[in-house]
Formats: structure tokens, C-alpha cells, sequence
């Protein structure tokens, strides 16, 4: 760490606490954070520090005909004011294609874009100084309709290449195959925005040696420190990250935000620099879940079997690429659900407009079928006069089936028990006249209704999700483990990268040392750039790769020590373990005690974890014979009241069971699946951001409402282990899925509740109720 | 302009105070009180719940010279040092903390409703917390930390 560290930075978690896997200890970070202390990357402070803001474009499509700093930089309590003519390195970034300036330079593809930078002495001022930065614009005419984009070529261009991000179908079977029993649909789905708590925020601090080292909040400090570096014209290792607290991710915190900006200000007034975005800047500051468009036909048999599905999926990426081609390879291979399905035809298109980019959030690119799919079954089943966990049973996929890829799923796909085991959760009590309390009634506290005009209804939802980076990504984690002797007592060190979010990664590395070195006392390191790349805080990765980076790394220093108690008791290596800080042999008993075996020495072993090689998708027909390293499944039931007169939705329970593979944690899986429902909740009934002719139109938590504790119903959650035999200690991925499946559930639910379609989501009263003109 | 108030039941004072400055921002950039959070600042999200002469209020939505001789209690002082109140343990232990941003409002609130309200129904709970926002864990937790919280005090107050 540098010599100028901020007077308040990241923390060494070492409070002593027992547990390995398979316990759920409790988090080692969670009394700094109880008590306050706990250092975000918005409570960092330096002595002498400066506050940095950014000016943003007012329209989604503009060209810059001028920009005039000189009324802002004769502010006083001015240090520095930026634009696009100050970048010392490439004004492009992206985390797959680099397509994004770091400061707009002759035109804005998105109102919000950053287009200038100023540092100060005060918040107040920078933002006063910001307000006299002359931006002379001509404005022009946004692409905002994603669907045209993929296929107007008359449209303007908002990239020199045209529109089209990625186009991907995949064919299997007989893609033009016919069935007796044939449903289709349009679904549409809005644009969803992370909403994480902490804001986007860091402080920069310039190093003597023409660096700089950054403390932030982000899901992954070497993809930032790459990107920074290059914009920043640096070599990477004069761009050193350290993560600070990190108030929450769900995929916003993959793209950059404030990285080269605070560090671009850092580098100019040679100041440390602070940038914290207040939420309506957080809006236009980070990308959001791809709103799209969906139409659906399924083909079953009499039977209720699956014969066809063909679809075509609109996604809208906004003005920039971001994940955008991620998503529609995660929305084509997994745009059946979790079913087996003889005949696909998908074709998947991502598309650039003037809309705000659009990039990771939780579930990505598997949220938007989902709702597709799970409604197209629903009206399979009602079209058969089926129970709709009966036909989806009937179709589950299972171990030794393939997806639409062709990729055989070969480990646990328990589709079916899990739909079975959610369906026999026990449901919330019926709701009688007698003991009515209205704060349990749709409306609430407001006292819209008594439970007249109050129904209930039922659904359920399954869904399939890929984990970890797909279609031939080399994706690894890497970790340090060291273990000494420390007061007499056995001592191990754990440093990755492995941003902890929330997620609890910190806790999961502790439990898998300890129980692979048998020792209790484990320090986690604050993750930085100082040792090799963990990837991303995404795709329901961590546990999984970094993981089976803590495990691999564990070994390799179990095995320096056990050579060493081999040779010197004699003992044949393979009857050697480690416990409660002894070594044990199968043969003879204890031995002896780490800290005697260790003495003074330290050993410290560095090792990357890869997972299975993952194949692209065939440009073609989608075909790839393994595009996905692992698939992880939930099902929901939701129960719901809806009050069809004014179309309030109570959520009154939304029960999920899950296969985690091996919980690591179990109490943490809880915690992750229960969080995650609520936000797929949340996208069912009340979270969009509303855009029109490119602009957000409600960029606070006033107008972008997200559950509250008023909204969201007890949840029982149902963990099962099927372990994958090729993941280390078989776990399978757990974040995402709850996200999932729990939208479409509660979805149906409403549907049963009301008689009605409801074809978008969020569900919105005038959805349920018909107003009238 | 220059503020003196009480934090925490100590005395703070704060010079060159802009009038425009909030509560928040004087605790978090200038008392080096950051534990009160800002996700929102407008008074929406609840993190940043700090209680102002015992009554819980936004100190986002409280303006700087509205506190002037006043008394402020943030989740700095809910504990002395190196401890933690029941309050604080029960978060911990129900496992309601995950990124924990919404955590300082929580505790801030969970210890006012549990002094108007020591056994509180599941009802009065989400009532009373209605109107802090947490992203991460769907409640549940939250719901079982503040009935632990509850039925721990009440024990503290037999014995
Ligand atoms: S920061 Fe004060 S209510 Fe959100
Ligand atoms: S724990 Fe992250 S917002 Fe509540």
C-alpha cells in the first residue's frame, strides 16, 4: 500500500471467528459495518483533498461544436477544469468493445453523457464552476426505437458501423417444425436500473512516481485498472486500485463511471481528488438492464410436449456497446428456459440508439426470456387445460439433455424436484374477514379497501442461468494464501481481488482456508491490484472461481508443509491432514502442531483457478458443444392480492427453491436468494426507468421506486445441494437465479389474481385496471 | 458560519459552514462522522437515519444551522468502543448485514422504534422501517434481526 494512504482506508478483515464450510459464520466485515466504521469508497478522506464533478450532456444526440472552460476555471476554489482535450491517453474504453469516450469529443450518443470535469475545493463549488462551462451544441434527431434500429438502415448511424451490436440465432432441429397446440405472445420488458445504495465514488491520490493510486468501489479492480491505464496513457502498474467499501454492485459498478475522471483531476492539480455522484447522477452514471422486446411461439403436442420454439429477442443497448453482446448471447442460449425443446429457432439482435447504455445487471440477459418463456408455458398450459407446473415438469430439462445450443448438460439439472419441492412449500394462510389488518391489504396503510375487490392468485416461475464467463472466455481467479505462526498460533493470510460487494466473498475465502489448512485465525487482505486478477463480482462467479483460487492456493501450501511432516515423521504424504492447527496422521493420530513444523518460516503460495474451457457460438446456428461452463436453476411460487379496482398489487409470499450445488455458506445463500427475489419483485410490479425521446425521466428514488420492507412478503427458502462434480466442492453459482424466476411468479400470480395478459413488466395499475379514456 | 451542537453527547463545532451544507455532510466531511450514509440525499432512502434531539430524522433533509446547540445521535454512538449494543449484534448475527450501506440508517431506527416499541408486532416493525431502503437482502433478515434484537433487550432488562 502507498505511503499516502487515505486517512480513512479499506480495513484488514481479521476478526476472529470460526467456521469453515458448510457453517455459516458470521461476516467478518459485519461489526465494522454495524458500528459505522466500515470505509466505503463515499467516506474516504486525505488531507488537502479536492471534490471532483462532471458535466454531463443535456441531450441523447448532439454534435459538439464547442466547449468554452474559461468562465468555470476563474472560479474561485477552482483547481482544474477537463474536457476531452485533456485525456493523456485513448479517450476510448468498453469492457468489450472500446467504444466510449472518456470525455465526449465532437458528438454525445446519450443525455448523461460526460462531456467535462472540474475539481475544487468544495462540492458546492465545483458544481457552481460546472454550471459555467459553455457547451456549444447542434442538436440532432435520437434513435430511441431498438427494433428499427436492428433493421432500418435509413436511421441515422449512431455509430460509424451502423446500429447492430450482435445478431445471433441459433437452429436446432427443424427450425420450421409444426405442432398441434401452438401459443405465442409479445412481452416487453423496461429498463430496470440496479439501485444499488452506496454511490459511485473514489479518491484518487496522485504518487510520486507520475502514478496514481485509486481507492473505489467497483466489481472489478483489474478490468478498471486496465482500462484506466490505457486512457490514462500509463503503464498499468502506475494505476493501482484498492477496493473500498463497496455499497452494493448487481452488475452497475462493471463499466467504468468516475475511475478516469477522478484520476485524470488527481494527476492534473497534483491534489488527492474525491468524486462521489449524488443518485440522480448515479442514474445517468451507470449503465442499466437491457430493456427488450420479445415475441414468442411455443408448439406442444396434446400431451403438453414441447415440439417448437421460435422467437425473436430485441435488446436495447443504448448508446453504448457494454455487455450488450454478452446479453444476447445469454438471452439466445437461454431464450428456451430451462426445457427441452427438439426444434429452435432464436435469433437475438443488440442494438445501439440515443437511449441510456445499457449493460450488467444481475441475471443478465437471462431476465428478459425468462418473462417470455414462463408466460408462453402459462398459456401452454391453460391451452391444454394443464396445471402449469405440470406442463413445465413435463418438459423440465434434466442431466444428460441439451440446451438450444446442443451443449449436454452434464451435472445435476434438478428442474423438475424443484418445481416439485415449491409447490409443496406450505402457502401463506388464506386471508379471512375476521382479522383483517388493511396494512396487509394491496394499498396498505393508505386504506384504498377492506378486501373488497381483493383477489388472490397463484404463480410459479423456473428459470436456467449460466455462470461464469461463457462462449470461450479464459476465465480464472487467482489467490495468495500464506500461513505462518503468529503469537503461537497458526496464522493465514488470504489476498485476491475478489471484489466483496455485499455478496460475502470475504467470508466464503475465510471458510474454505480454514478448513483446508485447519487452522482458525484467517486474515483477509483488502483486494487490490497487487496480486493477479480475480475477474468480476458477476455472473454468479465468485464462490466458484475465487473459490477454487483460495482452494487451489490452499493446497499448494498444505502440501509445502505436509512434505516437510512427511520427511520428518516418516509418514506416508497421502495419510497426512490438517486440524485445529495440528497435523494428523490416518495412522498414527496427532503428530504434531502447525506452529512447531512452521517455526519461523512463512509459506506463501500464489495460484489461478480456470474452469473448464467454454467454445463461442457458431456464427450460424448458435451451435457451440459447450458455450456455458455451468447452468444453476430456482423455481418461485408467488402468492399476490390484488385489488383489480385500482389495480394495487400486494405481494403476500414469494417461496423459492434453489440448487446451489454445495452452500458454502448456508445462511449467506439465504440471504442471496432472498435479496435477489426482491429485486426480481421489484421488476414485476414497480421498478422502470422511464425514458422518452432519449432522457430518463425519473432519476431519483422519489420517482424510481424499488421495494421497501412495506412491499416485500416473508419468503421460505428451500436449498437443495446437487453437487457439480467439476466445480470445486461442486457449488453452482447462486446469486442470479433468484432474480430470475421470481419475476415471472409473481407476474403470473398477478395474472391468475386478475383474468388479464399482462404482457410488460413492471406490472403497472392501468395494466390490471381498465381506466377508460 | 460557525456551528456548535452535540454529537453523541459530545460537544462538536464546525467553522466556515455554508448555509446550504446538511446535517449529513457536516458529519460525514467535517465531524469525520461518516457511519451515517448518503445513497440518496433526498430523504428517501433512510441511510442516512441519525435521531436529532431523540427523534429520528434524515440528516440529508436536516440543514446545518437547524442543529445549532441541538443534540444529534448517529450509529457512532450506539455503542461505546470496541462494543457493540443489541441492537448492532443482532444485525450481525441474524445475517441482515451484507454491503451493509443501509445498515447505519437500520440500526438508527431499529434502536428508536425499540425504545417507543419494545416488543413490536412483525406489523409495527416493516411499519417503522418502511422508509429505509435496503437493496441487498430482501428484508428477511432485517425482519429476524429486529425480533432478535427485541426479545435480546427484553432479556437484558429481566436479568
Ligand atoms: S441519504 Fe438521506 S434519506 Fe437518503
Ligand atoms: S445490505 Fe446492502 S443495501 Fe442493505
Amino acid at each position: 500500500m502507498n505511503d499516502h494512504a487515505p486517512a480513512r482506508s479499506p480495513q484488514d478483515l481479521d476478526d476472529a471467528i470460526a467456521g469453515g464450510i458448510g457453517e455459516s459464520p458470521i461476516r467478518p466485515d459485519g461489526a465494522l459495518k454495524v458500528r459505522g466504521e466500515y470505509a466505503y469508497s463515499s467516506d474516504l478522506w486525505a488531507e488537502d483533498m479536492l471534490w471532483g464533478v462532471t458535466l454531463r450532456s443535456p441531450h441523447p444526440s448532439a454534435r459538439i461544436r464547442s466547449i468554452d472552460v474559461s468562465g468555470a476555471l476563474k472560479t474561485p476554489g477552482v483547481y482544474a477544469v477537463l474536457t476531452h482535450e485533456d485525456v493523456p491517453g485513448d479517450n476510448l474504453y468498453g469492457l468489450k468493445d472500446v467504444d466510449q469516450p472518456v470525455l465526449a469529443s465532437d458528438v454525445v450518443r446519450y443525455k448523461g453523457e460526460a462531456v467535462a470535469l472540474v475539481a475544487a475545493d468544495h462540492p458546492e463549488t465545483a458544481r457552481r464552476a460546472r454550471e459555467r462551462i459553455d457547451v456549444d451544441y447542434e442538436v440532432l434527431e435520437p434513435v430511441t426505437d431498438a427494433e428499427r434500429a436492428a433493421h432500418d438502415e435509413t436511421l441515422p448511424k449512431v455509430h460509424p458501423d451502423g446500429n447492430l451490436v450482435r445478431y445471433q440465432p441459433i437452429l436446432k432441429g427443424d427450425p420450421e417444425a409444426t405442432a398441434e397446440v401452438v401459443v405465442s405472445g409479445t412481452y416487453t420488458l423496461g429498463m430496470q436500473d440496479q439501485a444499488f445504495l452506496g454511490p459511485e465514488s473514489g479518491l484518487a491520490i496522485p504518487a510520486e512516481d507520475g502514478g496514481v493510486d485509486l481507492y473505489l468501489a467497483t466489481q472489478d479492480l483489474h478490468s478498471d485498472q486496465a482500462q484506466t491505464a490505457r486512457a490514462l496513457g500509463l503503464p498499468q502498474e502506475k494505476v493501482r486500485m484498492t477496493l473500498s467499501g463497496v455499497g452494493g454492485a448487481f452488475g452497475g459498478r462493471e463499466d467504468l463511471s468516475i475511475q478516469v475522471h477522478v484520476c485524470m483531476l488527481a494527476l492534473r492539480t497534483g491534489k488527492p481528488v474525491k468524486m462521489v455522484y449524488d443518485r440522480e447522477e448515479s442514474f445517468y452514471g451507470h449503465v442499466h438492464r437491457h430493456p427488450a422486446t420479445m415475441y414468442y411461439e411455443h408448439g406442444a403436442d396434446a400431451d403438453g410436449r414441447l415440439v417448437y420454439v421460435r422467437a425473436k429477442l430485441y435488446f436495447d443497448g443504448g448508446a453504448y456497446s457494454s455487455k450488450t453482446p454478452v446479453v444476447v448471447g445469454n438471452g439466445t442460449t437461454l431464450g428456451v428456459g430451462p426445457y427441452v425443446v427438439p426444434n429452435v429457432r432464436i435469433e437475438g439482435w443488440g442494438v445501439y440508439t440515443n437511449n441510456p447504455p445499457c449493460g450488467a445487471m444481475r441475471g443478465l440477459g437471462a431476465v428478459q426470456p425468462a418473462l417470455a418463456y414462463e408466460a408462453q408455458l402459462d398459456k401452454l398450459a391453460e391451452a391444454l387445460d394443464m396445471d402449469p407446473v405440470d406442463v413445465r415438469i413435463r418438459n423440465a430439462i434434466s442431466r444428460g439433455e441439451s440446451i438450444a445450443t446442443g451443449q449436454v448438460l452434464d451435472y445435476p439439472a434438478p428442474v423438475a424436484e424443484l418445481l416439485e419441492r415449491v409447490r409443496a412449500l406450505p402457502m401463506p394462510p388464506e386471508r379471512d374477514g375476521t382479522e383483517l389488518d388493511i396494512r396487509e391489504l394491496p394499498g396498505g396503510a393508505s386504506n384504498t379497501t377492506h378486501g373488497e375487490g381483493v383477489y388472490r392468485g397463484v404463480g410459479y416461475g423456473v428459470c436456467i442461468k449460466n455462470i461464469c464467463y461463457a462462449e470461450g472466455a479464459d476465465d480464472y481467479s487467482t489467490a495468495r494464501v500464506r500461513l505462518q505462526a503468529l503469537g503461537g498460533e497458526p496464522a493465514a493470510m488470504v489476498h485476491t481481488a475478489a471484489a466483496e460487494v455485499g455478496q460475502g466473498v470475504v467470508t466464503v475465502q475465510q471458510q474454505i482456508t480454514r478448513s483446508e489448512l485447519g487452522v482458525e485465525r484467517v486474515t483477509v487482505h483488502p483486494n487490490d491490484t497487487d496480486v493477479g486478477k480475480a475477474g468480476s463480482s458477476s455472473a454468479s462467479r465468485q464462490t466458484y472461481m475465487t473459490g477454487g483460487a483460495v482452494k487451489t492456493a490452499c493446497e499448494a501450501v498444505r502440501r509445502r508443509l505436509l512434505d516437510r511432516v512427511a520427511e520428518r515423521f516418516g509418514e506416508a504424504f497421502g495419510d497426512l491432514s490438517l486440524a485445529g492447527g495440528k497435523i494428523v496422521s490416518a495412522s498414527t493420530g496427532v503428530l504434531t502442531e502447525i506452529v512447531d513444523v512452521l517455526g519461523d518460516e512463512v509459506i506463501e503460495e500464489t495460484r489461478e483457478y480456470h474452469h473448464r474451457e467454454t467454445y463461442p457460438m457458431d456464427a450460424e446456428d448458435g451451435s457451440s458443444e459447450r458455450v456455458q461452463v455451468q447452468h444453476a436453476f430456482s423455481a418461485h411460487r408467488a402468492v399476490v392480492d390484488v385489488d383489480v379496482e385500482l389495480g394495487l398489487v400486494k405481494v403476500v409470499a414469494l417461496d423459492c427453491s434453489q440448487d446451489v450445488g454445495k452452500a458454502v455458506n448456508p445462511d449467506a445463500v439465504v440471504g442471496q436468494i432472498q435479496g435477489g427475489s426482491a429485486q426480481g419483485l421489484g421488476l414485476a410490479v414497480m421498478e422502470e426507468i422511464r425514458v422518452g425521446d432519449g432522457a430518463i425521466r425519473n432519476p431519483s428514488f422519489t420517482d424510481y421506486l424499488i421495494p421497501t420492507i412495506l412491499d416485500t412478503p416473508p419468503m421460505k427458502i428451500d436449498v437443495i445441494e446437487r453437487g457439480d462434480p467439476n466445480s470445486p466442492y461442486g457449488v453452482r453459482g447462486v446469486g442470479e437465479p433468484p432474480t430470475i424466476s421470481s419475476t415471472p411468479a409473481v407476474v403470473a400470480a398477478v395474472r391468475a389474481a386478475t383474468g388479464k395478459d399482462l404482457t410488460h413488466v413492471p406490472v403497472s395499475p392501468e395494466h390490471v385496471v381498465d381506466f377508460g379514456e | 458560519m460557525r456551528l456548535k451542537f452535540t454529537v453523541n453527547g459530545r460537544q462538536a463545532e464546525a467553522d466556515d459552514v455554508w448555509e446550504g451544507e446538511s446535517l449529513l455532510y457536516v458529519l460525514r466531511e467535517r465531524l469525520g462522522l461518516p457511519g451515517s450514509k448518503n445513497a440518496c440525499e433526498q430523504g428517501e432512502c433512510g441511510s442516512c437515519t441519525v435521531r436529532l434531539d431523540g427523534v429520528a430524522a434524515c440528516a440529508c433533509l436536516v440543514a446545518a444551522g437547524q442543529v445549532q446547540d441541538r443534540e444529534v445521535d448517529t450509529v457512532e454512538g450506539l455503542a461505546g468502543e470496541d462494543e457493540l449494543d443489541a441492537v448492532q449484534r443482532a444485525f450481525v448475527d441474524a445475517g441482515a448485514v451484507q454491503c451493509g450501506f443501509c445498515t447505519p440508517g437500520l440500526l438508527v431506527a431499529a434502536d428508536d422504534l425499540l425504545e417507543r416499541c419494545p416488543s413490536p408486532s412483525d406489523s409495527e416493525i416493516r411499519e417503522s422501517l418502511a422508509g429505509n431502503l435496503c437493496r441487498c437482502t430482501g428484508y428477511e433478515k432485517i425482519m429476524d434481526a429486529v425480533r432478535l434484537a427485541a426479545d435480546r433487550r427484553a432479556e437484558e432488562a429481566r436479568s
